[in-house]
């Protein structure tokens, strides 16, 4: 594997279970705009063990994860007093608060960012994502995954059929924000450092973009959608300008042919019919 | 006389200004087969999400088996043995039939059950149960569809197929059996019948007055959110007050349609 190759794939992986994060909200009806406030709580909690307190590499992830969780429950109960677009808009305002706050602190290296003194390498992270995605789809496929997707598509009714939609509206965002701070203390691991910028509004969107335009309606949607916005731009060999240009036409482009993301349901079951005519198993 | 599994208590509610139900009282008899009908606008639905728990009355009480409801969270209610379908169809848009039918078996007790991934496994109890049922109501063919898609006479009766799932003492059906051919009709009385068989009761709202005569021993007739009539389906159709508001309407639409 080359140098190249392994950071594309590290790079994949990091995205793949940022999206994990975003997606658990979405598969549940909320829109999440701040996943960068999400990944950089995760990375700045990495740099901040690993670095001044002098934890492990394993520790140091599984407590930024924690940490991430920790913010997704605290923020979903304000959030969740929300509704729509107010819901986007303070998930956004929650991702510029947590970025001010790095900015403005010294011990955060403000500006500056942080600089780790322990690496992982790109295995570390694909074996995570798998890990990840594995989680995700077997979530996705129990009575609370159910539960889940019954809330995004008809809250009262859900509440009527016994689901408790306030939890697990709960339970979203802070499952969602320990993906998210995972992927971020990955990436610091991987890059060996951390800087503010990086944690952008871009980054918010394009990872709501990479949710979105997979599709919320199965597992497989972010998988599909970060591995599409990951590789295909590295495989045409395009630079940031363009990126947004292609990404840009691309979303135009699926509002129109397919609003509801690249994969849905309908979808897999026909390919599931094309693969295997016999098969009727829902 | 055994004590009734639901009772309403002098029930009220109004939307603003507007009184939608005013002094509603009746007992639905464990195990019986009850109608709840009356014109349009006369505060069925409306009874039924008190009685679930949509909202609250603004007078009067719910009790099921003699418990007062009021302050029991609408999501209890199924798992106290409750459940009910809705007339303007409400099954999940994105989630397949047999999804669907599996999210009424969501408040059984258990939490490792709610764990336990049924959607990877090509066998579990949950899924059997769910396409026994849905074969039953000959609905196989649909199994794996997602719902958006299908006829509405098929989602009419996947909505009841789903409430049933949850295995209720209490069935709460808003017109079940609108939409539905008379074949469809036939073979829906049928499944009921054989639902009520097995100790579930039913309370229906229903404006096919065939339908009603042959399921239901038990009638209720509202008008203008009031109760005018409680007693044997027999009776309702003798009663003035039922004719003149209903059933006398009813009887002149028919005729004047065939005309
Ligand atoms: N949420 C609401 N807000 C305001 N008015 C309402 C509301 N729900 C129902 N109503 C009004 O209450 C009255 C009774 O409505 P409801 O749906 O209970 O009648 P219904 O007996 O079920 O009629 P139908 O046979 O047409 O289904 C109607 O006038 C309706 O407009
Ligand atoms: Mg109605």
């Amino acid at each position: 594997m080359s140098g190249y190759m392994a950071g594309v794939l590290a790079i994949l992986g990091i995205n793949v279970i940022f999206a994990y994060g975003i997606y658990l909200t979405a598969a549940a009806g909320q829109l999440n705009l701040g996943g960068a406030g999400f990944q950089a709580i995760g990375a700045y909690a990495a740099a901040i063990l690993s670095v001044e307190l002098g934890f492990g590499i394993v520790s140091t992830i599984v407590l930024a994860t924690l940490a991430g969780a920790l913010i997704g429950f605290l923020i979903a109960f304000p959030i969740l007093r929300t509704r729509g677009v107010y819901m986007v808009l303070a998930t956004f305002a929650f991702a510029e608060v947590v970025v001010g706050i790095i900015l403005n602190s010294d011990t955060l290296g403000g500006a500056m960012g942080m600089i780790m003194f322990d690496y992982i390498e790109t295995p570390a992270v694909l074996w995570t994502a798998a890990g990840v995605v594995a989680f995700v789809f077997y979530l996705m496929s129990t009575p609370i995954g159910l539960a889940m997707r019954a809330v995004h598509d008809d809250e009262p009714v859900a509440d009527l059929m016994g689901v408790n939609n306030r939890a697990i509206q709960v339970a979203a965002f802070a499952s969602g924000g320990a993906l998210a701070g995972l992927s971020g203390a990955l990436y610091a691991f991987y890059f060996g450092f951390v800087e503010v910028q990086y944690f952008n509004a871009f980054l918010s969107i394009f990872v709501l973009l990479y949710v979105l335009i997979g599709g919320t309606q199965t597992a497989w949607g972010p998988l599909i959608g970060a591995a599409f916005f990951t590789l295909i731009p590295e495989a045409l060999r395009i630079g940031e300008d363009w990126r947004f240009l292609i990404f840009g036409v691309l979303i135009v482009l699926m509002m129109i042919v397919r609003p509801e993301g690249i994969v849905t349901r309908d979808a897999i079951d026909r390919i599931v019919a094309r693969l295997m005519p016999g098969d009727r198993r829902a | 006389m055994p004590e009734p599994i639901l009772r309403l208590e002098a029930v009220g509610k109004h939307f603003g200004g507007v009184v939608v139900l005013e002094d509603v009282s009746f007992d639905v008899r464990a195990g019986s087969r009850h109608a709840l009908i009356g014109p349009n606008g006369a505060g069925k639905t409306t009874l039924f999400n008190v009685i679930s728990g949509v909202f609250p009355p603004d007078e009067g009480r719910v009790l099921l088996d003699g418990l007062d409801l009021a302050g029991v969270p609408s999501r209890r209610r199924i798992g106290m043995g409750m459940a009910r379908s809705f007339q303007n169809i409400r099954l999940m848009p994105h989630l397949s039939v047999v999804e669907n039918v599996m999210l009424g078996q969501h408040a059984r007790p258990g939490l490792l059950r709610k764990l336990k991934p049924v959607g990877l496994l090509p066998k579990s109890r949950e899924r059997d149960e769910a396409l026994e049922v849905l074969d039953r109501f000959g609905l196989d063919a649909y199994r794996g569809q997602v719902v958006a898609n299908l006829p509405y006479g098929i989602r009419k009766k996947i909505e009841v197929v789903r409430a049933l799932m949850a295995e209720p003492r209490l069935l709460l059906l808003d017109e079940p059996a609108a939409g539905l051919n008379s074949t469809e009709t036939a073979a829906l009385r049928d499944f009921l019948m054989e639902v009520s068989a097995r100790g579930v009761t039913l309370l229906v709202v229903e404006h096919d007055m065939p339908f009603v005569n042959s399921l239901c021993e038990h009638v209720t007739v509202m008008n203008f959110g009031r109760r005018i009539y409680d007693g044997p389906a027999a009776g309702a159709r003798e009663d003035e007050a039922v004719l003149d508001a209903y059933l006398g309407t009813h009887h002149k639409k028919g005729a004047s349609d065939a005309a």
